[in-house]
């Protein structure tokens, strides 16, 4: 594999700079993580998080709102901008010799938003619109409700809160949100793709080196337990989340448990894909994921399938999750590999990815993995390894939640 | 970057666009058949079709075509639209004689009628899914509507009712039709040797049968209208609209696409600043869609039910302004860099290339590279944008939406 060119500099402000130089492509992407996500939403507010990401782009520096869109676009900048548990998250991607102005105007919306409290109601209600429009996604509702009940609160919490959070929501809470949140320690500037890393570095330097730091906010969590419930639904499917704990991405039994759920329901060669799909022809999407927080991780799985052949589905799906301890095929195995390592290469090929990749290792780790050393703890995985795992975190104490007419039964120990 | 063209003795056309830089290499087949080109009796057969072709062959079982595909790390799938199915693979460079005899052996597909059986429920489940998505019945709903009596408002998935009544014989027959050597192009982008494309190509597709079936291309005459679909539990009202845009092989197919950035696109357009800034809609968008001998602008706006009828006026305000007064060259040039920025950052990625190198050879005969695309955005003024408006004005020519409403003027049932 090719030697990547990783740099870190921590700046006296404590802000995080992760470069990762890649001389194959043209572009350059950032992603910057704020430690101001929707777990720091006042209780009885929630939506602020959500709220704030897309005011902070509503002006700032001198441009206002429209100077601000205006100037980025010229950029050609594809970027966004979300709210998440625990960061809000900034990010875009462009040719490569237009970053240093992008993040010159990153400074500005960063430090210096203007937050116009005459656009805080239109903000809301685009907030409020996206929260409406999930009720017409009925595989989305499903997994964000079954997030929300794996997860203890305020972890897993729908990221743009709720209606009744946002009607109480003023926009002085927002700005106090910004004030009190971001800070330049705990924030994570990931930057990659072809530029000059000193010239970036300096730019970076001149534009948040004078960011004032302040004390972290703090965070109540609330008691949690798997639970089971069922939110009814009008429509022609049932759509069923099972979800269980697994371990954070810094576990040293972390690749042990990305390889168990990708056996489990990775691909089209997947237990899940195989004995729900391909030989019952229960539904057309069926898949399980691994999830990580920092301290916590789940496993989520997902299927979606006609109501009367929903039990059906369920069912089978909780017997293959059971199932795993029993034994691991050697070729299981290595299709994981296989699929790892060619993520692993072809990441090289987008510098979003590549963005993305350090500013969140950087926040879980606090160092980068190179893919060298991703790939190395890939090759290590053995069948015996991964059954060890599972047999310390099996699947049960499952949390459940299906949306459509009618609730299911959780028929365990079934197969 | 280099690029490499060969057409077998069956017709089979072969396009290949080189990078040495790149890490992987993808390869697609894109056969000229879709939707448009079914009867109303196999409705959905060309969608069903892309299933089973993944259902394998004599030499490999279901099981062992998914199998395979994981074993090498493919990033890997299917696709169907009106106009074509795809069916494609990404792996690293090593593999890429072994994604080619798969893809190549699928291709042939046995077509047993007990995998079909067992295939219909998938696609009914597929059609379940759909169903309960507002935005799809609306788009779906659109596309009837808008292409009344032409081959392009045929349906993708088929109904039940359709797909209920389909049998493996038809889709046998529809098989034999359409999946000929000369209707089919191949196309390979990212890391690989020439001569051993053309190798594998000799190797694994000679013996397809050849010949090409052809297709009906006349440019639709949409009757236009209106079609409301009432659906208390939806939450928000769903509108889309289409009107008539240049073609595929149009040379004004670029202006379009920018003039559907200037108006439509998700940040920065005159919808966003008119619809989604102030909050009004959540989404409000409009794109420029091309098929064979017809193209749409297609809009959409999902809003709460009682802001229906004022947005649709502001879109129609929209409309009405730039078809008399057309872009400025501010709005112009920001849609310029915005446009050659994404073709830069897709094109990254060998898959990122596949789907235009695909496409242009498909839809026009040509191959173009990324430095042709970015010239002739580059090249584009506000005349051109004007010469197409008068062309192909904006318009809300078919309407459809789905949501509380009884009417679009009316009140939430």
């Amino acid at each position: 594999m090719q030697a990547q060119d990783i740099r870190t500099t921590q700046l006296p402000n404590g802000l995080t700079l992760v470069m990762e130089r890649m001389p194959d492509v043209r572009s350059a992407a950032f992603s910057m993580l704020i430690p101001a996500g929707n777990i720091y939403d006042p209780p009885g507010q929630e939506g602020c998080a959500a709220v704030l990401s897309d005011l902070i782009t509503r002006g700032a520096g001198d441009r206002n709102s429209q100077q601000l869109a205006f100037d980025l676009d010229n950029l050609g900048l594809q970027r966004s901008e979300s709210a998440s548990g625990s960061h809000l998250g900034l990010s875009g991607a462009t040719i490569a010799d237009r970053l240093p102005d992008v993040l010159r105007i990153y400074a500005d919306i960063v430090l210096r938003p203007q937050l116009p409290a005459d656009q805080f109601d239109a903000a809301r209600a685009g907030i409020a619109q996206s929260l409406h429009s999930i009720e017409d996604e009925p595989r989305q509702k499903a997994m964000q409700e079954l997030r929300r009940r794996s997860y203890p609160s305020p972890w897993g919490l729908p990221s743009d809160g709720n209606l009744e959070g946002l009607s109480q929501l003023t926009a002085d809470t927002v700005r106090t949100h910004y004030e009190n949140c971001f800070r330049p320690s705990e924030t994570i500037l990931g930057i990659a793709g072809n530029f000059d890393v000193q010239a970036i570095q300096k730019i970076v330097e001149e534009c948040f080196g004078e960011w004032p730091d302040k004390p972290a906010p703090t965070v109540e969590v609330s008691d949690w337990a798997p639970n089971v419930s069922h939110i009814a639904h009008e429509s022609t499917q049932t759509h069923i989340g099972v979800a269980y704990e697994s371990v954070p991405y810094r576990d040293e039994g972390y690749y042990n448990a990305w390889a168990a759920v990708n056996i489990l329901g990775g691909g089209m060669s997947s237990r899940l894909f195989t004995e729900v799909r391909e030989k019952r022809g229960l539904c057309y999407s069926v898949y399980a994921s691994l999830s990580a927080l920092r301290d916590q991780g789940r496993v989520f799985c997902y299927a979606g399938s006609t109501n009367e052949r929903a039990q059906e589905t369920l069912d089978v799906m909780l017997a293959e999750l059971q199932r795993l301890p029993e034994g691991i095929k050697e070729g299981e195995l290595e299709r994981c590999k296989a699929g790892a390592k060619s993520s692993l290469i072809m990441q090289q090929e987008s510098s979003s990815s590549r963005a993305s990749a350090v500013a969140r290792d950087w926040y879980h780790l606090g160092r980068v993995t190179t893919l060298d050393e991703v790939h190395q703890k890939v090759d290590a995985l053995t069948v015996p390894s991964i059954l060890k795992y599972v047999d310390e975190h099996p699947a049960d104490n499952f949390t459940v939640l299906t949306l459509g007419p009618e609730s299911l039964e959780v028929n365990l120990g079934v197969s | 970057m280099e690029f490499h063209k060969a057409t077998l003795d069956n017709g089979l056309q072969i396009v290949a666009e080189q990078s040495p830089a790149a890490h992987s290499v993808a390869v697609g087949f894109f056969v000229r058949t879709g939707s448009r080109d079914e009867t109303q009796e196999v409705s959905g057969v060309s969608h069903f079709l892309e299933h089973m072709v993944f259902k394998g062959t004599d030499r490999f079982a279901a099981d062992d075509v998914n199998r395979i595909f994981d074993e090498i790390g493919a990033k890997y799938n299917a696709s169907t639209s009106e106009e074509v199915t795809l069916f494609y693979g990404a792996v690293l460079p090593e593999y890429l004689p072994r994604i080619f005899d798969l893809l190549a052996e699928i291709l042939r597909p046995s077509l047993r009628t007990d995998d079909f059986e067992m295939e219909k429920k998938v696609i009914l489940e597929e059609i379940g899914r759909y169903e309960d998505e507002p935005t799809f019945t609306a788009y779906e709903t659109l596309m009837q509507t808008h292409f009344a009596g032409h081959p392009l408002g045929q349906c993708i998935l088929g109904t039940v009712d359709s797909i209920n009544a389909l049998t493996a014989d038809q889709m046998r027959g529809y098989f034999n039709q359409r999946y000929l050597a000369g209707n089919i192009t191949l196309a390979v982008a990212g890391n690989f040797d020439w001569d051993e494309v053309l190798a594998l190509a000799e190797k694994h597709c000679i013996n397809w049968p050849a010949g090409d079936p052809g297709r009906t291309v006349t440019e639709a005459q949409p009757p236009g209208g209106v079609e409301v679909i009432t659906n208390p539990s939806s939450h928000h009202q769903h509108i889309m609209q289409m009107t008539p845009a240049p073609p595929s092989a149009h040379p004004d197919r670029y202006a379009a696409e920018l003039l559907g950035v200037i108006v439509g696109d998700d940040s920065g357009s005159r919808m966003y600043w008119d619809l989604v800034d102030p909050g009004y809609a959540e989404i409000a968008e409009m794109s420029y869609n091309d098929y064979d001998g017809s193209g749409v602008y297609l809009m959409y706006c999902g809003c709460a039910p009682d802001q229906t009828a004022e947005n649709m006026r502001r879109i129609e305000t929209i409309f009405n302004e730039v078809n008399v007064k057309g872009v400025t060259e501010e709005e112009l040039m920001q849609a310029k860099n915005k446009v050659s920025s994404r073709i830069v950052l897709r094109s990254e990625r060998p898959m990122g290339r596949l789907g235009a190198l695909g496409s242009n050879w498909l839809y026009r005969g040509e191959y173009r590279s990324v430095e042709d695309d970015l010239d002739v955005i580059d090249g584009i003024t506000t005349d051109d944008i004007r010469r197409l408006l008068d062309e192909y004005p904006l318009g809300q020519t078919t309407t459809t939406a789905v949501g509380p409403l009884e009417s679009l003027n009316g009140e939430a049932s």
